[in-house]
């Protein structure tokens, strides 16, 4: 169902039919969402989606009506009609309100988390994958359509890109939870195409063909990519939580024995998404990246700023996914087993490695075979603005990058082949354990956990996280056994709208008392109104 | 042209551990020792080579993945960037990009295959790598930024190459600050002081080291001679910015010795003064970027 109505949606040229697919999927996908509805947790979170995605369907009947309203029909041809700059700024505002919220933008995400972390591991995977996107196609389609795009329009879009993108993965440096981690990965991978979005409104805005090709195309790629490398490492994590009955990071490690395919498939997803060569997302990134370097050829020299904060955003986003995923590989599958479950770990069975060993040659595929990929490209860069652009060749040098993909591959396996042999051949002491200091009897529990690893960078991020700690006092020389908890709220969700629904909860306590479910006080209240309307309209 | 491919292969390869042996020198002087000899990081090379490598038991093929992919990622990385003004071997629109990310690609393997020995150590020695080039990353793309504009090209050979003596006057003051910038990035990505101290066998205040306290043997060869190749690269860059006038058939010898340069100041900053607290090393990295950041607003201006 939530595959057929975004097929219908995509397909849709009316606004009309476009709500019908955008709710049909929405509703299914709550179906979906809450299958294993006995826990709590999971309604909870199909609660918070469905608020969330009612929400978003009233702003885009709003942007729908504001539409109408411009044009005088309903169907999606807002480009060819006179449009006043109000009624555009109003179409764009409402629309990146709800397709915001349905993509999961920063701080429009407060439903992803926790829908993502509760929802069967295939669902989660087609919802990080293919669900949210449905709201960057929404943003992408109403910012191809709207006439008269103007250079405000595109900062907001590159600015929420970098917001979105920086918080997001922020935040999942902080989660213990991997499945969660995962989610505010989205919200991290939603920012990198925004950015990329940000970057082609602009150069439509300035009459930039360029910058329009680079910018729609990195953000067209990287939502395919991430489709790809995001359903990767859900279905990785969902096979690590099944076979250890865990999710927590810190109960989990040294899984790459027993899982020696998933531990590697997982690597890869993790490498591309961290926009490293030679896979898939650094494609896409490095087309985003061009597009920002490309604002200094720009006559504006303010704009020069814009693209360097584009610029240094997404490098610092790159860095901090690098250390996020490096976290959750080595706390996931190196290191010892740091619970029972982890040493009891098996492969899945063949139907559920399949899908995973696709979708890793697919991000192998795209990272070395991009030079193939330029006629597709072309063609998005054609439907989304159909301008005199040269074809992305005449930019990129696809073909340098994807030979140097290769070169990498064939040293990395020489070498490491000559390290292998190498070492082998002589008389180094084998199956020794970690040197630990010349402790006698370390344990797994010694070992680095996750939260451990992540502390610092929360530290550093303790502005935006309201990080929850129990404090911890060591006291006596025979110290008594101390516990200590952390905790990353959702800040969006937890500290911000559930208080302020709180107050209004409160606030309208004062209009039930007039519902008091007494059949003559309502019979007086339709008498009373009477009254009122006949003394206004005399 | 083959002429200039030559020296820079000779050069990327077989210079860097003579560069440590400059700094090393420097500290000695200063601390009035007479120091290890010039060639010492040659010789320990050579012992490595020939030793057995220990993998402990609890290690998987990452650990083992992790040196190859730091030396394979810091050896294309060199064939990139440019040494002097000449034209790298490998050079074209985007290569920055790749460079960085190459960089990113080692440092994730590596910290990968620290991770593996699940020692808490190491462990702790990651989490701060990772943490600190995070924020180095932005230092560097800003830094870049003012080259890109200033030499209107995406690739190194072009940003450092012959357009560096012509926008001297027109983004002097940004180049400044972008090359003050660059020489606090080389020094967080190669682990020097104030950000790391490669001498001090503590584990508890090392980063780098710390992480690759396990490796043994020709493994950790492989990671001493990529540090080294690494030293040399990002000192290329910041050498040339140094040093960044038109010289004619002068360019390799200047080059050189502006290298050497900047490995005596290497050991000078070692020298005088001492590590940074950990708490306090992002402030550093951050006021590198900030020192990028005016460098671009400079250019608005």
């Amino acid at each position: 169902m939530t595959a057929a109505g975004m097929l219908l949606l995509v397909s849709a040229h009316n606004t009309v039919l476009f709500l019908a697919g955008w709710e049909i999927m929405a509703l299914s996908a709550l179906m979906a969402l809450t299958a294993e509805d006995t826990h709590a947790e999971v309604r909870l979170a199909g609660y918070v989606y469905m608020v969330a995605t009612r929400a978003g369907t009233l702003a885009l009947f709003a942007t729908f009506a504001t539409m109408f309203l411009a044009t005088g029909n309903f169907d999606f041809s807002l480009a060819t009609a006179a449009v006043s700059p109000g009624a555009a700024t109003a179409i764009f505002v409402l629309a990146l309100l709800g397709f915001g919220l349905k993509a999961g933008l920063m701080p429009l995400h407060l439903w992803l988390p926790g829908a993502h972390a509760n929802a069967p591991t295939h669902v989660s995977a087609l919802m990080s994958g293919v669900l949210i996107k449905m709201g960057i196609y929404g943003l992408v389609r109403v910012s191809a359509m709207l006439p008269n795009p103007t250079v405000a329009q595109g900062a907001w879009l590159l600015i929420l890109g970098v917001i979105s993108g920086v918080l997001g993965v922020v935040f999942a440096i902080g989660q213990h939870d991997i499945k969660r981690l995962l989610a505010y990965h989205s919200v991290e991978n939603i920012g990198i195409i925004c950015l990329g979005l940000g970057v082609a409104h602009l150069g439509r805005a300035l009459g930039e063909p360029g910058l329009v090709a680079l910018g729609i195309a990195g953000a067209v790629l990287h939502t395919f990519n991430h489709g790809m490398f995001k359903a990767l490492l859900f279905l990785a994590a969902g096979v690590v939580a099944h076979t250890t009955h865990t999710r927590s990071l810190d109960r989990l490690g040294g899984l790459l024995k027993p899982l020696p395919l998933t531990g590697a498939l997982f690597l890869v997803g993790a490498i591309a998404i961290c926009g490293l060569p030679p896979l898939n997302g650094f494609v896409s990134e490095l087309l985003v990246y061009l597009g920002l370097f490309g604002v200094v050829d720009v006559d504006r020299k303010l704009l020069w700023l814009l693209g360097a904060f584009g610029a240094a955003g997404l490098a610092l986003i790159g860095g901090l996914a690098l250390a996020c995923f490096v976290k959750v590989f080595g706390a996931v599958f190196l290191g010892e087993p740091r619970s029972e479950g982890c040493a009891k770990a098996h492969e899945p069975s063949v139907w559920m490695r399949l899908p995973m060993v696709v979708l890793a040659a697919i991000c192998f595929g795209i990272g070395l075979g991009s030079p193939l990929l330029v006629p597709v490209l072309d063609h998005v860069v054609q439907a989304y603005a159909p301008i005199a652009a040269p074809s992305l060749v005449v930019r990129v040098p696809f073909t340098s990058f994807a030979l140097l993909g290769v070169v990498l591959l064939g040293m990395f396996a020489a070498v490491f082949a000559w390290m292998n042999r190498n070492a082998r051949s002589t008389q180094a002491p084998t199956g020794v354990g970690t040197w630990a200091c010349g402790y006698a009897r370390p344990t797994a529990r010694m070992q680095y956990s996750a939260s451990s690893f992540g502390e610092m960078l929360v530290g550093l991020g303790r502005w935006a996280l309201r990080l929850e700690e129990s404090p911890t006092v060591v006291r006596g020389t025979f110290a008594r056994p101390v516990a200590f908890h952390s905790h990353v709220p959702e800040v969006v969700l937890d500290l911000v709208v559930v208080p302020f629904a709180e107050r209004l909860v409160r606030l309208f306590r004062l209009a039930n008392r007039l519902q008091g479910g007494d059949l003559n006080a309502y019979l007086f209240y339709v008498f009373a109104t009477l009254v009122v309307v006949f003394l206004w309209v005399s | 042209m083959s002429f200039d491919l030559l020296i820079h292969l000779v050069l990327l390869l077989l210079l860097p551990p003579f560069l440590l042996g400059v700094v090393n020198k420097t500290k000695a002087l200063f601390a009035g020792r007479k120091g290890p000899p010039w060639l010492q990081v040659y010789y320990d090379l050579a012992k490595l080579v020939r030793k057995g490598s220990v993998f402990s038991r609890t290690t998987s093929w990452v650990f083992r993945a992790g040196p190859a992919v730091g030396l394979v990622t810091v050896i294309l990385a060199g064939l990139m960037i440019p040494q002097g003004g000449h034209l790298a071997p490998v050079n074209f629109e985007g290569d920055l990009i790749l460079v960085a990310y190459l960089l990113g690609l080692g440092r994730f393997f590596t910290v990968a295959a620290a991770l593996d020995t699940g020692s808490a150590f190491e462990g702790m020695g990651s989490a701060r790598e990772v943490t600190f080039s995070a924020l180095t990353e932005p230092a560097l793309f800003l830094g870049l930024f003012v080259l890109v504009r200033s030499s209107h090209s995406l690739s190194l050979s072009r940003m450092f190459g012959d357009s560096l003596p012509q926008s001297l006057g027109v983004s002097g003051a940004s180049l400044v600050l972008v090359l003050v910038s660059l020489f606090i990035v080389m020094l967080a990505e190669n682990s020097r002081i104030p950000v790391d101290d490669p001498e001090t066998h503590l584990e508890l205040t090392m980063i780098h080291e710390v992480m690759v306290l396990d490796h043994s043997g020709p493994a950790f060869g492989m990671i001493l001679y990529s540090a080294a190749v690494k030293f040399f690269v990002l000192g290329a860059l910041v050498a040339r910015l140094a040093v960044p006038f038109d010289v004619g058939l002068w360019a390799w010898p200047v080059f050189m010795l502006a290298t050497l340069g900047v490995a005596v100041l290497v050991g000078v900053v070692e020298s005088v003064m001492a590590r940074l607290r950990m708490v306090h090393v992002p402030s550093l990295l951050i006021a590198a970027c900030l020192l990028s950041a005016f460098g671009v607003v400079l250019l608005v201006r």
